[in-house]
């Protein structure tokens, strides 16, 4: 047990001591996440909303479509995406594998769907009454729409913390397009692969907790903003 | 026109659950089906208890194919045992020793390995075989090494060129034998060149072959995977590019006698034999040369 009290201590030192190297992991996984995270957003949130909003022909067919997407593993992604981008890929000319811009591009795989998904099954669960209430007051379309996604929002944040969540705690379709290189493509969970298989444990565990640390911190500032808008539309 | 339609969201909720429950059924068949093997696996003939060894060894090792010889070979040679294959950085298959998670160790790290067994972990250590280490690079040569068998210099050319490089970077056999090319020829390797990436020898050829960088790989991962890769040998031959393979029973080995089974067979001649006879009627000639006294 005496790892545990030592991870928790060498994580905070490495924080504290500014360890450049660990700083730069800390940043391009942020990055990579953000850049994965908003592209995740303007792909999957339209696409998410329309799904749970409207009804149309092959609309199940593509939420089918969409579980499925959100269920491929990652590193099966990964590898889609790296054959793509190798050079003997259709995309090889880019030059792109074994770059940040590689890993923002299969992390946004992983989250789009995710985004998409969520997204629908908050939009979807609004109350269709409402929906027939304020069509039946005069609403058009569109301002129904946007109704239901006023009504889903905090859904929607929800979706968008998942695509997040996602990319931030991904490892295996980062380490295969990102290639894991010191100071460039490193990110917190491929850099704890590496240490495991060095057997630094307690180094492993410690990068473990700091991005712990990061999506408790993700977590608690949903929470908190959920609870504020309940608060609010209690008074 | 407005009918009101059980919700969409309901509906959905419920397939939900339903393809969860598939998925669980479905692994928790797995699961039965995996208890219900172990006992009736080996079938043997009289009543012996089979017992588990697991040997860690390094993922060049694995990756070169050399264990789907030697398991087998092994487990007919000694029934009671079967064989577990863990494979990792050498860094890691000593931590699990140390853990006393593996009762065997085959691995590639002469100096860490005597430093293993004088701290009392493992209780000797053998040499099984050795292979050789070739630098390698894209057939343009940017470096213009090819051909030469000085390896310290050829990296000395990489270097001064700030020639691209791929590092293992993960502690492992291969990866301490490039760290101690570069102390051979005086230089701390860093810079945008240089990139340690922390992974297995195949990842490392796949990224060297995709950015047409050098790097550091053992002949035999790089003779499987050769067709595969835009890569030649550019530098061979070098005393310092020599590899031994040493075998070491974990003292605390949860299994002993299955380790000293095995670390026994390894270094008999019917287990040299196979090491022996291993990639060549693949590759026309051997991966590894067995070296045990």
């Amino acid at each position: 047990m005496q790892v545990f009290a030592e991870a928790v201590v060498t994580a905070v030192t490495l924080l504290f001591q500014g360890s450049t190297e660990l700083w730069n992991v800390i940043a391009v996984t942020f990055e990579v996440a953000i850049v994965s995270t908003a592209a995740g957003v303007v792909l999957g949130a339209p696409m998410g909303f329309v799904m749970g909003a409207t009804r149309f022909r092959g609309r199940r067919l593509l939420v089918a479509l969409m579980n499925t997407a959100m269920a491929v593993p990652p590193v099966v992604i990964g590898l889609v995406v790296m054959m793509f981008l190798s050079r003997q890929g259709p995309l090889g000319f880019l030059g792109l594998l074994y770059t940040k811009d590689a890993m923002s591009i299969a992390q946004t795989l992983i989250s789009a769907p995710i985004i998409a998904g969520l997204t629908a099954a908050a939009v979807a669960s609004v109350p269709y009454k409402l929906r027939l209430q304020a069509r039946s007051l005069g609403a058009s379309r569109v301002q129904e729409a946007l109704l239901a996604l006023r009504e889903a929002r905090l859904g929607v944040l929800a979706a968008v913390a998942s695509g997040f969540g996602a990319v931030v705690r991904g490892v295996g379709a980062v380490m295969m397009v990102g290639g894991n290189i010191e100071g460039q493509t490193r990110v917190l969970t491929t850099a704890i692969v590496q240490e495991s298989r060095k057997g630094d444990f307690g180094l492993a565990l410690a990068l473990g907790l700091i991005l712990m640390t990061i999506t408790f911190a993700m977590n608690g500032f949903l929470t908190w903003y959920q609870h504020s808008n309940e608060r609010f539309e209690r008074s | 026109m407005l009918e009101l339609r059980p919700s969409p969201a309901l509906k959905r909720q419920a397939l939900a659950l339903l393809l969860s429950l598939v998925l669980v059924s479905g692994l928790a068949a797995c699961g039965a089906e995996e208890v219900a093997e172990e006992p009736s696996a080996p079938e043997p003939v009289e009543e012996v208890e089979v017992t588990n060894v697991i040997i860690a060894s390094t993922t060049s090792t694995e990756d070169s194919g050399l264990f789907t010889e030697l398991v087998p070979a092994f487990e007919d040679a000694y029934p009671r045992y079967r064989l577990s294959v863990v494979a990792v950085g050498t860094g890691q298959a000593l931590e699990i020793g140390r853990a006393g998670d593996a009762d065997v160790l085959l691995v590639h790290a002469r100096s860490q390995e005597e430093e293993f067994v004088a701290e009392g972990y493992g209780v000797e250590r053998r040499d099984v075989m050795y292979n050789d280490f070739v630098i390698v690079g894209p057939e343009a040569d940017p470096a213009g090494i090819a051909g030469t068998s000085d390896a310290a210099a050829a990296l000395t050319a990489i270097a001064g060129g700030a020639h691209v490089f791929v590092s293992r970077g993960d502690d492992s056999g291969t990866h301490t034998t490039e760290r101690s090319l570069w102390s051979l020829a005086g230089i701390e390797p860093a810079g945008e060149w240089y990139l340690s990436i922390g992974q297995g020898m195949g990842e490392a050829l796949t990224m060297a072959s995709e950015i047409g960088a050098y790097t550091l790989a053992d002949r035999g991962t790089y003779l499987a995977m050769r067709d595969r890769l835009d890569l030649t040998v550019a530098v061979e031959g070098d005393e310092a590019l020599f590899n031994p393979y040493g075998v070491i029973v974990v003292t605390d080995a949860g299994n002993l006698e299955g380790a000293q089974a095995f670390a026994d067979w390894i270094v008999s001649p019917a287990g040299q034999a196979i090491i022996e006879s291993f990639g060549v009627d693949t590759y026309g000639e051997p991966l590894f040369i067995p070296d045990a006294e």
